[in-house]
């Protein structure tokens, strides 16, 4: 089904007023700053619009809908309990400048979830300020940097990344005045520790790491890697990208880190996308437990208050306004609290065993893993080389085919170093009959990339947007409406 | 099966080197290395003047799948970064070899460009990744 765009339903004069205000309102804009002509805005009645953006909202692929292999690395199932209660009145009528002393139940809420985020990554400080992911990272960084900035240990500025890191690890670094420097990962998976002895020295300020890595599996030398970077006098960074996997099992604090950011959305299955609002908390070890963002809530006796600037002199600030996204914390909490201690538990043991059957499933079928003498975490790589080289169908080729076949792709081209890659991940919530059909649509797909390449190569056949131009969208991207 | 030129030498990491008449080296990224990335979207090259180190990225070249570092080679004062690929970052793949070179460089020591993989070994390498 083509979706016209709004722009093209619009006719002149025509709108929904119902909800205008009955008086004229006079805008308290100077003339000089007021624009001259109006906004060109779509003009469409209230029932075009609704029905417009219905369809649209019916095109997407979307957990809800379809499988959606891209997993935790985006966002996993989030369970309408979470959203349910979430949305009680008393919640979300809450005003954030409304007084502590009206207060005491979402400030109890939010130092339990700092107390449950501190029990299961084994941190002794954790502020759930930041406003998503990135910020997390930020954070972290900004941390470190403070930390060596207050015992005036001014060379370290070095963070180091291996070369199958996330890319915003980098960037991020960058960000925060770091410089970056990169060391290999070996044909099986672990980090190169040989690399890693020469790369650090008096300039390193810590080492970025995702552990289970972004290949899928779990760095079998961290005691040692900790061991490299801690007597160099750096700090270990936890991505948290990939706790799903560890949840209730390992604990980053147990392992070593100092700091680490846990996007809730990925592993605590809040809401994210279409930019947000998304939660980046951050947790800490003893030593930089004076730097963590503010506001945290601190519990004195049986009384629950705002801990700020005062309390925490070195902190590195705000990042944004009151306590980062309280509607989204709220839902890792009742999220939590569901599951409980043993719940935990068992959705990382899923998260892998759905991932190690998928994996082992397609192996039969005749499909190569990138680290077949390496068992999963909750996500593996599957690379498409030999497809590729021997009937030119490439892993976008297999993503955009998946399509049709009613599956949303998985990650496709990540990580960088194994050619030709699906990066697959299940995630906990799916049952063995979904799991089985995708592999069924994976091995149908190989068949015809044998016999009829053509029908993946034109891939998508049944989407109402066919393959789109990835060069042109790139080079010349315009998204601005003109009219014809 | 991708192109290799039997008079430039290579490195692992897929660019290519070509000693010129004038003692500078002229370096861009292999074939198979354009092939992988897929349509080139954007290239840095760097500016004439710059100092760059062996094995450090000098460049970077950004596909629809990914952003890669460019590795000089050799150590030495890049002559000249070709200009021409800001606006055509195609001519790489189109052309990879020639109009797709991606900077020029003086080097400060001339055997590293002769310890770099001749054609035979850098196929080798490659035939070892791919199968």
């Amino acid at each position: 089904m083509h979706e016209k765009l709004i722009f093209e339903h619009s006719a002149p004069g025509r709108s929904a007023d119902a909800q205008y205000p009955r008086v004229p309102v006079e805008a308290p804009v100077p003339a000089a700053l007021r624009r001259a002509s109006p906004p060109l805005l779509p003009e469409v009645s209230e029932l075009q619009a609704v029905r417009h953006f219905t369809r649209l909202s019916q095109l997407n692929f979307s957990i809800d809908t379809h499988f959606y292999p891209l997993g935790s690395c985006t966002m996993k199932y989030n369970p309408k309990a979470c959203n349910q209660y979430a949305m009680l009145p008393e919640f979300i009528n809450r005003h954030p400048l409304a007084p502590e002393s009206t207060g005491q139940g979402i400030l109890q809420i939010l130092c339990e979830l700092q107390d449950m985020l501190k029990e299961v990554t084994g941190m002794r400080g954790v502020s759930l300020t930041p406003m998503a992911g990135a910020q997390g990272e930020f954070a972290g960084v900004a941390m470190i940097r403070a930390y060596y900035k207050a015992r005036k240990d001014f060379a370290r500025i070095e963070i180091i990344v291996p070369d199958a890191a996330h890319g915003t690890n980098p960037a991020t670094a960058t960000m925060c005045g770091c410089t970056v420097k990169e060391i290999p990962t070996l044909p099986n998976g672990d980090i190169d520790l040989d690399s890693l002895q020469a790369a650090v020295g008096p300039q390193t300020a810590g080492i970025m790491l995702t552990n289970p890595s972004t290949i899928g599996v779990f760095e079998r030398h961290i005691d040692d890697l900790r061991r490299i970077v801690h007597e160099a006098g750096g700090l270990l960074y936890y991505d948290g990208a990939n706790l799903n996997a560890i949840l209730g099992k390992v604990r980053p604090g147990d392992m070593g880190f100092d700091v680490i950011h846990m996007n809730l959305h990925k592993t605590f299955s809040t809401p994210h996308g279409g930019g947000g609002p998304g939660s980046g908390a951050v947790g800490v070890s003893e030593r930089l437990l004076p730097f963590l963002p503010v506001p945290i809530v601190g519990r004195e006796s049986d009384r629950y208050r705002w801990l700020d600037e005062k309390d925490l002199p070195q902190t590195i600030g705000r990042l944004s306004n009151f306590m980062g996204n309280t509607g989204v914390l709220l839902r890792a909490y009742i999220y939590m609290r569901m599951l409980g201690r043993d719940g935990m538990q068992r959705v990382s043991e899923f998260a892998t065993l759905n991932s190690n059957y998928l994996a082992a499933r397609l192996r039969v079928a005749g499909f190569e893993l990138a680290y077949p003498e390496r068992r999963a975490s909750h996500e593996f790589i599957v690379t498409l080389r030999h497809e590729a080289h021997e009937w030119g169908t490439n892993a976008m080729d297999f993503a955009k085919r998946l399509l049709d076949y009613g599956f949303h792709a998985p990650t496709t081209y990540f990580p960088l170093l194994v050619p030709e890659c699906l990066l697959i991940e299940p995630t906990e919530t799916e049952s063995k009959e979904e799991l089985d059909a995708f592999v069924d649509a994976m091995i149908a797909i190989r068949h015809e990339a044998e016999t009829e390449p053509d029908k993946l190569k034109g891939a998508p056949w049944t989407l109402p947007v066919r393959r789109l131009d990835d060069v042109r969208a790139a080079k010349q991207l315009d998204l601005t409406w003109k009219a014809a | 099966m991708s192109n290799i030129p039997a008079d430039l030498r290579f490195q692992k990491s897929h660019e290519w080197a070509r000693l010129e008449a004038d003692g500078t080296i002229t370096i861009g990224i292999s074939d198979h290395a354009q092939q992988a990335l897929g349509d080139l979207v954007f290239v840095e090259a760097p500016e004439a003047g710059r100092h760059v180190n062996a094995g450090e990225a000098a460049a970077v070249v950004e596909s629809v799948k990914a952003a890669s570092d460019v590795y000089s080679p050799v150590s030495g004062e890049v002559v000249a970064g070709n200009a021409d690929l800001g606006g055509q970052p195609e001519l790489i793949n189109q052309d990879p070899y020639g109009a797709g070179w991606i900077m020029r460089v003086r080097p400060d020591d001339k055997t590293q460009f002769a310890s770099m993989l001749d054609a035979k070994a850098y196929a080798a390498a490659l035939a070892a990744e791919t199968h």
